[in-house]
């Protein structure tokens, strides 16, 4: 394959047909609709199942039906879909079902705008539905990257039986990039032996997020949090530049991220000696790695496009070794390189005095 | 799969024509649903109907929430819980990547007139090949008796101490009326199962509404008009009664839409 | 190395967004990595419309800068607002046929080019863009005229299809304005 110019949506959407989606459920919401738009026409096209929803709670349950008859599925959506999204995922993870959700975070609160953001780290990370859970959560900063990301989503999904959220924003999504996508991969040829597919020859299966006793249902939670520890200590996945002689470490994820790698090289043009921690994996975070660099660097600016977001869990994981600075943009301004600069220049001087 | 025990043939004399076998279709698990309730006799009627049409075997069903939660305890074919009013969507979902199976959704009214008004109306619209059965008791049972859409108006519930007063709290909802309004239904009928004859008709029905499935006709559902006895705070048979005087007026049992192939199929 | 973060800018319809893809996907076929990202959202509705193009020898980190090194400015809002962000040593290519420029505000990163006269001389005022495109390539040498060309080819829609040699008139008449001017 040869590299094209992309789409972010267009790319991830195709990306998935590839890696073997077999039914596509959503509903359209700015800045992610290219991707359905792209999937009505495809996945047609494919022989396989597109359907635009009612609504996203209509679209998040048709896709919790599917992934329950055992089949590769997926939606996409933006903020205020995902916010209608929550329940839907929730009984996901208590039925452990595997399911992929797009989220290209824009502007919030409420209606907000359509211009990139990161402001659904919280409710992806930390809250993404009631009860004790945590999906994986993905976080690709190139349209390559989320290409490759659609695949390794529905891996992990499939292995651990979970929730897996791909977290985007409206940068990744709108841009057009270069970048290759996978060859076409056939659909699975058999469902899972839990999958409800009708009892046929065999005893019948249930699938269902309830458990009246207490007992049982903190059975099931034992169960869950032993998955999630499991992915903890396999699935964390982080990127870093230049951390080894760093003195300051930028610590940034998705569009932010990608945009420290250019402040990164700006700084090191200054001789300011400046690494980068992204990481790819928002949960399970790599928490023991900046564990590590902490240890080793004299300051940290964390940059996110958010109020300061996963600004807490770097906190929370450093432990005041080193002074943390902050710079963030919301309302889905998009983080300049020379104000991110400042910061780094002013945290470098701080640090040397 | 598990071996049924089943009265052993042998142990009934030929003389002896059988009149009542237990459903293939039925686990043998007590119900947890109240005295009186006619829930056990609805499902036990989609267990005949599935017997009858020999399709246990490829038959998943969507249970609600509300009292019918645990459905899949009693009815033995594969199953999936759907969130509250999310069954026709979760069951679209299962019924497109299991287009030669048979998919049908059992629900209550605060599920299907209520919080799942839309999954309803568009299944239903988009003419998906699933059946739906509707049972319409009037009130909230799993929660305590609170007001549900189809609470008649001037009926007591715990969130209505006054009777229901339709200025305040809006009328009671007819959905198989609406239902028959949309392009992709093509059956949609009301019963009950309220006597015994209204049983029979109501079983005739299910098993139209599965026909009408099977033969990829388009989007069925029969709505049973049922009793709440315990949160009617009435005795069982009362409560048949009292919903024989009074539901019925404002329900009339009809079908309100029967495509000609739907006819056609007739329920043998 | 070859680099360039340039903007083109204009009122929606004047096909900005497409010189933009276009110059990005000859970016690609010289092997350049390539970033291209729009301003997306009610003002594109009509409004004036603007995209990011970066073309790199090294991978783009930030898609989108403050001060690019050249935009392809369309219209006079667009002049307003990048005549103060482009980089001191940058080039502005203007289009004069809508930009009133008065003698005082020029300086010595502008190319000032009658892209929407010319492209009506040529039949069309739409193929404005490409004039634009044209003199940017020339003057910038950041990918060949050919491969713009080429990737006009294979990019036009089957529909546009009939417009593409004079696309090419276009793209080279931009292109020699250039030439003379320097």
């Amino acid at each position: 394959m040869t590299k094209q110019l992309l789409k972010g949506n267009i790319a991830f959407a195709e990306a998935a047909l590839r890696y073997g989606l077999e039914a596509y459920f959503g509903y359209p919401i700015t800045p992610q609709s290219e991707a359905l738009e792209h999937l009505s026409g495809r996945m047609i096209e494919e022989g396989r199942v597109f359907l635009q929803a009612e609504s996203e709670v209509a679209a998040i349950n048709m896709v919790y039906g599917a992934a329950c008859a055992g089949v590769r599925t997926m939606t996409s959506t933006s903020g205020p879909g995902y916010s209608l999204m929550a329940e839907g995922l929730s009984y996901i993870v208590g039925s452990e079902v595997p399911v992929v959700v797009v989220n290209m975070m824009r502007g919030g609160p409420g209606l907000g705008n359509i211009q990139p953001s990161q402001a659904d780290y919280f409710f992806m990370t930390k809250s993404a539905g009631h009860g004790d859970f945590h999906p994986i959560v993905l976080a690709p900063a190139s349209v390559q990257e989320i290409i490759d990301m659609m695949g390794l989503a529905f891996t992990l999904a499939e292995t651990y039986r979970t929730l897996v959220i791909v977290a985007g924003d409206g940068c990744i999504g709108q841009m057009m990039e270069s970048a290759e996508l996978p060859p076409m991969a056939a659909t699975r040829q058999s469902r899972p032996e839990w999958a409800i597919t009708g009892a046929r020859g065999r005893d019948r299966n249930i699938i269902t997020s309830l458990y009246l006793g207490p007992e049982n249902l903190e059975r099931l939670n034992h169960r869950l949090q032993a998955k999630l520890a499991r992915i903890q200590a396999n699935e964390i996945r982080y990127q870093e530049m230049q951390v080894d002689d760093a003195d300051l470490l930028l610590v940034a994820y998705g569009t932010a991220g990608r945009i420290c790698t250019s402040v990164l090289r700006e700084a090191r043009k200054q001789g300011l000696r400046v690494g980068l921690l992204r990481p790819q994996t928002l949960w399970p975070f790599p928490e023991e790695r900046l564990a590590e660099l902490s240890q080793q660097v004299r300051s940290m600016l964390v940059v996110e496009m958010s109020a300061g977001q996963m600004l807490e869990d770097v906190q929370r994981v450093v432990q005041g070794r080193v002074p943390i600075r902050f710079h963030g943009r919301m309302g889905g301004i998009i983080p300049m390189v020379d104000e991110i600069l400042d910061d780094v220049t002013s945290l470098v001087q701080t640090a040397a005095a | 799969m598990a071996e049924k025990t089943t009265v052993a043939a042998a142990t009934i004399p030929e003389i002896y024509e059988p009149v009542y076998t237990y459903p293939d279709s039925l686990t043998e698990v007590s119900t947890h649903y109240c005295p009186g309730c006619v829930h056990g006799i609805v499902h036990r009627l989609v267990a005949e109907v599935i017997d009858e049409l020999g399709i246990r075997e490829d038959t998943i069903g969507v249970a609600p929430v509300g009292c019918a939660v645990l459905a899949y305890n009693y009815l033995d074919v594969d199953f999936v819980e759907a969130a509250h009013g999310r069954a026709p969507a979760m069951a679209t979902g299962i019924k497109r990547v299991n287009p030669d199976k048979v998919v049908f959704t059992y629900q209550g009214d605060g599920d299907l007139a209520a919080i799942g008004t839309a999954e309803i109306i568009h299944a239903a619209n988009r003419g998906e090949l699933l059946t739906t059965v509707f049972i319409n008791n009037a009130i909230y049972g799993m929660t305590g008796g609170q007001m549900a859409p189809t609470t008649l108006s001037g009926m007591v519930t715990t969130s209505t101490p006054t009777g229901r007063d339709c200025l305040l709290a809006g009328y009671p909802v007819r959905m198989s009326e609406i239902l028959a309004q949309t392009a992709g239904a093509v059956y949609v009928a009301r019963e009950s199962a309220l006597d015994i004859a209204g049983i029979r008709r109501t079983k005739q029905a299910i098993k139209r509404a599965f026909l009408a499935q099977i033969h990829g006709l388009g989007f069925a559902c029969v709505e049973v008009l049922a009793t709440c006895p315990t949160n009617w705070n009435l005795e069982p048979w009362s409560a048949l009664e009292w919903a024989k005087e009074n539901m019925g007026a404002f329900f009339p049992l009809q079908t309100f839409k029967m495509t000609d192939e739907v006819k056609a199929l007739g329920t043998r | 190395m070859r680099h360039i973060e340039t903007v083109f800018s204009g009122f929606g319809g004047q096909g900005i967004l497409f010189a933009g893809q276009l110059l990005s996907y000859a970016g690609i076929a010289a092997g350049l990595y390539v970033t291209w990202i729009p301003s997306y959202g009610p003002e594109m509705r009509g409004g004036t419309a603007n995209c990011t193009v970066i073309l790199s020898e090294e991978e783009i980190g930030a898609p989108v800068v403050r001060h690019p090194t050249a935009a392809v400015v369309m219209n006079s809002p667009s002049f307003l607002k990048y005549r103060s962000l482009v980089k001191p040593e940058g080039l502005l290519f203007v289009n004069t046929s809508l930009i009133d420029i008065k003698d005082e505000e020029e300086d010595a990163r502008m190319i000032l080019i009658p892209a929407s006269d010319l492209a009506t001389e040529l039949g069309n005022i739409r193929m404005a863009n490409m004039v634009m495109l044209g003199a940017f390539v020339e003057r910038t040498g950041i990918v060949a005229l050919d491969a713009v060309k080429e990737q006009l080819a294979e990019h036009l829609s089957e529909r546009q299809q009939k417009w593409l040699e004079p696309n090419y008139v276009a793209l080279e008449r931009g292109a020699a304005l250039i030439e003379t001017q320097v």
